[in-house]
């Protein structure tokens, strides 16, 4: 929305910078709180890697990451067709 | 009342009446329906109801027991979610065939015997394509018989297994039945196509997207998972669904990734979520078939409450690609705040439904060391957060400024939508009233520290990756586009076909009429006559003999299926679906 529009309209919740700034200073550190969270809940895994330092955290990040370069890099380009395809 | 109707009965009454009724009647009606049935339901002791006898076979059209009932009670509250959502709908068309869909989704579940589930599982596909053609366009009306096809081509199957299963075992009855031989594996397939295997899922992500705005939000509801009620019953603990299941739940999502339709993106996603339920009754065990049912209980619920969400968004704003949506929040903050609960419940995050249901089928893997197995799940563990979790409610209330000021979803909507979202907090939060409806005693506690926390890093990290890849700008674009699936074979290569033949067989025909007319014609009444017995018996006399049968045997059991064929005591004789499907083709294609 330009600052033109804005004098008019409502500022939203997420119009504010100041919010957004608010929101990702409470998800980063927690980021940090659910890794040191391991040393203090017992654990009991089935697979010994479930046990590793970190392993979903790690295992959740780079499985998105590959996910997404997967279906941007090879995936679309084999599929991807012009909307109007099958008319 | 003397004896309780069968679940369907009710359902069917209603969709009746729907057409004859007008305005506040008929809105009463239809939130009257699911309440009647739910009391009726539960006046239904456990065991056989309604049985009839026919043509000398033993009908059963309300099976009761805990399996058939838990799928019961969730068709009967989301169908009343459902039409709580549909309120505002004013076609007789819509409203009667959500609601005899509703009724044949009953059917299949309380179907005691092979031949009244199938005669539901047809008028299942019947009743629910007209909730696609609902929307009245032409995108609709293509898909809708696309739609139509696959599903005739599969309740084809369906009924071929069960005409060999019958004569072959002379039992009607529909319990375990088990991978063995052409019999149940025609039955087995049949049932993978409603279940939207992979290879033969194409009719879903192409049809759900094109039906109505509270089509789709029925839809979602009962085939998929009317068929993973009949695997639970026919096949658990059949190996090869543990990978069916698996790809099931892997390869929508990287479709998910970059598809630009927000209800299709969830289509595909449903997919994932039924590969869990399709894995855990393959893996079979106690815990497992537990989970499983109690998955598609979840999914049920939170998959509606998705699409209710995305069907509020298309209905305010006539809109439901990612690229011409975004922002909404602002004066859709409902609607915002219950499609995120649907988000988390998918998502599986702690205190939400899908949490307690699908570590289930997680902890029965590895319990059973499969190992790569698990991997997969836990890759579309992540993955399903990625698309479902987060991509749907960022694209559509979060992202850019589209400029569109909708205003927030009707009343009828929002409540359908809180009350359904409530449901799948409270089942997160209290999954015992879930765990005591399930088939099998449960000792499963889903709230352990380990769980918790390893869960809470498996989703917080994913959208971590989410983040930085949108910042960096490495997330792919949401684009305008088609993306080639599986339906591509039937859509572009049946018509290549179909041309090529068109070019060809003219001068064939004329090579050919001489041999044709003269030779075939007399050849060809034959096998009009007994042509269905014959294929038959070329397809299953190998097995006999195989099987160890000689002699007599073999011709005693030939001659029973010509005369099971002959006299037509099958549901509907082979020639003739042959030929309807053929005329489906060319009506098609044509």
């Amino acid at each position: 929305m330009g600052e033109g529009g804005a004098k008019k309209e409502r500022r939203y919740l997420f119009d504010k910078p100041g919010n957004v700034r608010r929101l990702f200073g409470v998800y980063y550190p927690w980021l940090g709180v659910l890794l040191l969270a391991e040393l203090l809940v017992d654990r009991h895994v089935i697979f010994p890697w479930e046990g590793w330092p970190g392993f979903y955290a790690a295992f959740g990040f780079v499985a998105c990451v590959a996910l997404v370069l997967a279906a941007k890099y090879v995936l679309r380009p084999l599929v991807m067709r012009k909307e109007d395809y099958y008319e | 009342m003397s004896e309780p109707l069968a679940p369907f009965m009710i359902f069917f009454i209603g969709a009746a009446l729907v057409p004859v009724l007008r305005g506040r009647c008929r809105k009463g009606l239809l939130l009257l329906i699911p309440v009647l049935g739910f009391l009726n339901l539960i006046q239904l002791g456990e065991g056989p109801h309604w049985g009839l006898e026919s043509m000398g076979y033993t009908l059963v059209l309300a099976r009761v027991d805990r399996l058939s009932l838990l799928f019961g009670y969730i068709f009967h509250l989301v169908a009343l979610l459902g039409f709580l959502y549909a309120l505002h709908v004013e076609d007789p068309l819509e409203l009667g065939a959500a609601m005899a869909y509703a009724g044949c989704a009953l059917g299949v579940v309380f179907a005691g015997d092979l031949l009244t589930l199938f005669v539901f599982w047809e008028l299942l596909s019947v009743a629910s394509v007209f909730l696609i053609w609902a929307r009245r366009n032409r995108a609709s009306l293509e898909a809708g018989f696309r739609y139509l096809l696959v599903h005739v081509a599969g309740g084809l199957m369906l009924m071929a297994g069960i005409v060999l299963y019958v004569s072959e075992t002379g039992s009607t009855e529909f319990g375990y039945l088990g991978l063995q031989g052409p019999a149940t594996a025609l039955i087995f397939l049949g049932m993978g196509v409603n279940c939207a295997w992979p290879g033969i899922h194409a009719w879903l992500t192409d049809a759900y997207p094109e039906a109505t705005v509270t089509g789709t939000v029925f839809l979602s509801a009962f085939t998929t998972k009317a068929a993973v009620y009949a695997l639970a019953r026919a096949f658990p603990g059949t190996p090869v669904l543990i990978w069916i299941g698996a790809a099931m739940t892997a390869f929508p999502i990287f479709y998910a990734v970059i598809e630009n339709d927000l209800r299709r993106v969830l289509s595909y996603s449903l997919i994932n979520q039924v590969g869990f339920m399709v894995c855990g009754i393959g893996i079979g065990t106690p815990l497992a078939i537990n989970g499983a049912v109690s998955h598609a209980f979840n999914d049920i619920l939170f998959k509606a409450l998705l699409f209710m969400s995305m069907g509020a968004v298309l209905h305010r704003t006539g809109r439901i690609h990612a690229t011409d949506l975004g922002g909404l929040y602002r004066t859709m903050p409902l609607t915002c705040i219950f499609c995120m609960v649907g988000a988390a419940s998918i998502s599986a995050f702690p205190l939400f439904s899908g949490f307690v249901s699908k570590s289930m089928v997680m902890e029965a893997a590895a319990l059973g060391d499969m190992r790569a197995v698990w991997f997969l799940l836990l890759f579309a563990s992540a993955g399903v957060f990625h698309h479902a979790g987060i991509k749907i409610p960022y694209f559509a209330f979060f992202s850019h400024d589209s400029g569109l000021r909708p205003k927030e979803a009707p009343l009828h909507m929002l409540l359908a939508m809180g009350l359904t979202a409530g449901l799948c907090v409270f089942i997160g939060c209290a999954p015992g009233f879930l765990y005591g409806l399930l088939p099998y005693p449960v000792d499963y506690v889903p709230y352990t520290g380990g769980h918790v926390l390893g869960q809470s890093q498996l989703l917080f990290y994913s959208s971590l990756a989410f983040t930085l890849l949108i910042l960096s700008g490495i997330y792919p674009a949401e684009m305008r586009a088609s993306n080639l699936d599986a339906d591509w074979f039937y859509r572009k290569g049946a018509r290549a076909l179909y041309r090529a033949l068109e070019r060809t067989l003219p001068a064939l025909g004329e090579l050919g009429r001489g041999l044709l007319v003269d030779g075939l014609a007399a050849g060809v009444g034959r096998m009009t006559q007994d042509g269905p017995a014959r294929l038959v018996l070329l397809l299953l006399s190998p097995l006999w003999r195989l099987g160890g049968a000689k002699g007599e045997e073999l011709a005693s059991k030939a001659a029973r299926i010509r005369e099971t064929l002959a006299h037509g005591a099958t549901p509907v004789g082979l020639g003739a679906a042959a030929a309807t499907l053929f005329l489906f083709l060319l009506f098609v294609l044509g």
